[in-house]
């Protein structure tokens, strides 16, 4: 297993040295200056060009490139572009922001979503079932920023329960933590909580229907019992897949979130960088999301063990 | 042992309450901003949002009042030789940097010399000056190599770029790099470890700082803080920025969207007022370098057909927040004029403008208009625009990306077929159009600002302009520059348009101004 963790760290690098390529590249394709972003709207031709030499984008593409990989190497991300400031600072001042938002929206769709689903493939067929299954089209259907505004509208403006905007750091006490994520994370967990379920549903109706759970059954175990240790848990790795997956939703969906709740997350730094061509932030950024998901996936693949023991590494 | 640690727990104790009580005293200013603000350096960039950010942290040694003039602000008393060409000032009293340094003459030449070269007016400024000199560390000199009128309007201008007065070391900087240390000797300190770029701005109140003694009146007069912090935080979606404020997050939403106007309007702890006497500009740029509208009559003929009401009414969705302006200097300024304005004022007439464009020669060659999709004010002119010259008969294409694809592709001076264009719109606020002086009336080809129109005769009536040395003939100087400007036609007004501001009703103290200033406000 050791190798494997190994050899699948090994391939990380590799990937994000492509990406790495892939994304130095793709800016340079990408129409839009940050000289220009910079200068403003009342600056002239020349004063644009002063600002490229300043900021070295006249520069062919390799030497560029080149400094900023041995910067990499050197683990410096660069520097902003607009607020002189370093990527790395930036990002640790939305790291928290996103990861408690995304934890969060990820413990409660499992907590809730994993037992719904199992519950509606148990009592399928029945007006349970086309109750769990008639929300979750419902969950599916409706888009985050709507759902976030009709949140803000009733629990924020209404009823005044909880704030409309903005993050509190974990520092500042629980409830001012939390009840500034409770609507993003409603919001943003709304369509993952109704993918988990309707893929818990499927995959236990699957397992229900195999010859083990009728021999169970027949032996009199009880019904809960064949359900959680021997349907659930081997509908796990297709559902451990799924939640994997969903994670790397989540933290594109959170984009949406923190924009229309004004969390300063990761998201935000990434759609204000793109817009405004601050390239060392997105670059950044990019590599960041890029090792988180490989990390997710080999978190995802090694947990597969825990619930089929014949999966080897 | 018992005693002890209860007495030291109830002194604790007394020790959080009193730590909180003082936290709950401090009256804290929660504004949500125009924008984002990204860039610190006020010299290196027009962004409005950070010259409003340059009047927090930074003082000016003139400012403009509510009625155009020219007040002494960190100046306490100056003096202009006979042949005016000697300009002496002294500062105030008292006056000292952020981080405890006085502010002496070396600061102020160098804060001065820095934005002259970035600044329009500040270039003409910097061309008459042959020296400037520190007399001692209060008072210092300029000496001009001719009269230059607006030495002290160059010095007090009120928006973008605004000559803030820095700490030497700073201003030292190259213009051109950004300055990274926030020291100012204005009203207010920025807090850098708590600045959040895309979220949050903070500012505590500069307890050093000494006011004048005059009422404010726009960037004049006393500047007395009235709360303790100001905590700037960037809302980007304007929905959530009008529940924050109906809820009592927000105290103040510096400019709302049209549209959110009726449901503010509900709530009756929010105001919604046009706190901006002036507003912004909309504007119709050609490129002179390439076909067709470096031809004279087609940009003519726009001028006959453009009917401002149509963009007023696109931009600030109700007449109430906008009106007509048929006047290349800011309306209700003392410039403003509607010499020579006929073919914009008058009936629109779609003959005249075919005609005048089959005189053109126009053979249908590509219009390319850029728009902006994420800017609202840029896209909607855009439509406005787009449909009109269809209706006209043009060959007309919109080409819509975001606002930073735009000011990139605006640079470029090669024909539409090889990613050129023909017209874009922008805005500008009204302290930047009120003279001859505004970049978009700079006709030196392509040494102009974006679109690079060329007309010697513009560029000598506006230099005639700057060599007046009175009102009454600055004014007939600025009519002539209007006059020829609308025969030659650099760009097109579209609309002049306020963007309302919404606070709640706890505030009390705004200035009245075409910038936001922020001292005086109070809350109760």
């Amino acid at each position: 297993m050791i190798v494997y963790v190994l050899r699948r760290l090994g391939a990380t690098l590799i990937v994000m040295a492509v990406v790495a390529l892939f994304v130095f590249s793709l800016l340079f394709l990408t129409p839009g200056d940050p000289a220009a972003v910079i200068a403003g709207d009342v600056a002239t031709a020349d004063d644009i060009q002063r600002i490229r030499a300043k900021l070295g984008l006249n520069e062919p593409f390799l030497v560029q490139f080149g400094g900023w990989v041995w910067r990499l190497l050197h683990g410096d991300l660069g520097t902003s572009i607009f607020t002189n400031l370093p990527v790395t600072t930036l990002i640790g001042q939305r790291v928290q922001p996103t990861v408690s938002l995304t934890l969060l929206t990820l413990v409660v769709a499992v907590l809730i979503a994993v037992p719904v689903g199992v519950i509606a493939a148990a009592k399928a067929g029945t007006w349970t079932d086309r109750l769990v299954m008639g929300f979750s089209v419902l969950a599916f259907s409706v888009p985050v920023f709507v759902l976030a505004y009709l949140l803000i509208g009733l629990f924020s403006i209404r009823l005044e329960w909880l704030p409309v905007q903005g993050y509190r750091p974990l520092g500042e006490g629980l409830w001012p933590w939390l009840s500034h994520l409770i609507l993003p994370s409603i919001a943003l967990g709304t369509v993952y909580m109704a993918f988990i379920a309707r893929i818990t549903r499927a995959t236990m109706l699957d397992v229900l229907a195999q010859d083990y759970i009728r021999t169970a059954n027949a032996k009199g175990l009880a019904p809960r019992a064949v359900l959680t240790r021997h349907a659930l848990k081997n509908a796990g790795v297709p559902i451990i897949t799924v939640i994997g997956i969903g994670i790397a939703l989540l933290i594109s969906g959170a984009i949406v979130t923190e924009t229309v709740f004004a969390i300063p997350g990761i998201g935000r730094l990434t759609v204000d960088a793109i817009l405004r061509r601050d390239y060392p932030i997105i670059q950044g950024v990019i590599l960041l999301f890029s090792g988180v998901y490989v990390l997710i996936n080999l978190l995802v693949d090694l947990s597969y063990r825990l619930f089929d023991p014949r999966i080897r590494y | 042992m018992k005693v002890v640690s209860a007495s030291l727990r109830a002194f604790a104790l007394a020790l959080a309450f009193v730590a909180g009580s003082a936290a709950a005293q401090e009256k804290v200013l929660k504004f949500i901003p125009q924008a984002d603000l990204r860039i610190l350096d006020p010299i290196t960039t027009t962004a409005y949002i950070t010259r409003n950010h340059g009047y927090m942290v930074y003082d000016t040694l003139f400012a403009t009042d509510a009625k155009f003039q020219v007040q002494p602000q960190m100046v306490e008393k100056w003096e202009v030789s006979k042949d005016k060409l000697t300009y002496t000032f002294t500062l105030r009293d008292g006056l000292k940097f952020h981080d405890g340094q006085p502010v002496r003459s070396a600061d102020c030449i160098a804060s001065v010399e820095r934005w002259a070269k970035r600044d329009s007016l500040g270039q003409k400024l910097a061309e008459a000056i042959e020296s400037w000199t520190a007399v001692n560390d209060k008072t210092f000199r300029f000496k001009l190599k001719k009269p230059f009128a607006l030495t002290l309007q160059a010095l007090g201008k009120l928006s973008s770029n605004v000559p803030f007065i820095m700490p030497e070391r700073i201003a030292k900087t190259d213009p051109f790099q950004n300055i990274t240390e926030v020291i100012g000797s204005g009203p207010f300190k920025f807090v850098k470890e708590e600045w959040v770029p895309g979220n949050k701005v903070v500012y505590v109140k500069n307890t050093d700082y000494v006011p004048r003694k005059e009422a404010p009146s726009w960037a004049a007069g006393g500047k007395v803080v009235k709360v303790d912090r100001v905590e700037w935080t960037y809302i980007p979606d304007s929905a959530t920025a009008a529940a924050a404020l109906n809820a009592g997050e927000a105290d103040w939403w510096e400019q709302l969207p049209p549209d959110l106007i009726p449901l503010l309007r509900k709530n009756k702890d929010i105001r919604v007022e046009n706190i901006d006497p002036l507003g912004s500009i909309g504007i119709i740029r050609f490129n002179f370098l390439q076909p067709p509208f470096n031809n004279q009559k087609l940009r003519q003929a726009l001028l006959y057909v453009v009917n401002q009401q149509d963009y007023v009414l696109g931009i600030a969705g109700d007449e109430k927040n906008g009106h007509t302006c048929y006047s290349f200097f800011t309306c209700g300024t003392p410039l403003s004029s509607e010499i020579g304005a006929e073919p914009l004022k008058g009936k629109r007439d779609f003959d005249k403008a075919k005609k005048l464009i089959r005189e053109s020669g126009y053979k249908g060659e590509k219009i390319v208009i850029i728009s902006a999709t994420d800017q609202p004010i840029v896209h909607t002119q855009s439509l406005i625009t787009t449909e009109l010259l269809r209706n006209l008969g043009l060959n007309v294409e919109l080409q819509a990306g975001d606002w930073g694809t735009l000011i990139t592709r605006r640079t470029s001076k090669e024909p539409v077929e090889k990613g050129g264009w023909s017209i874009f719109h922008t805005w500008w606020v009204g302290p930047d159009l009120i003279s001859p002086a505004n970049m978009a009336m700079v006709n030196l080809g392509e040494k102009s600002w974006i679109g690079w129109p060329a007309n010697p005769k513009i560029e000598e009536l506006r230099q005639a302009w700057f060599n007046t040395s009175d009102a009454a003939a600055g004014k007939k100087a600025s009519d002539a520059v209007q006059r020829e400007a609308f025969s030659f036609v650099p760009y097109i007004t579209t609309a002049q348009f306020i963007l309302p501001a919404a606070y709640r009703s706890n505030l009390s103290g705004m200035i009245i101004a075409p910038v936001t200033f922020l001292w005086n406000v109070e809350k109760k």
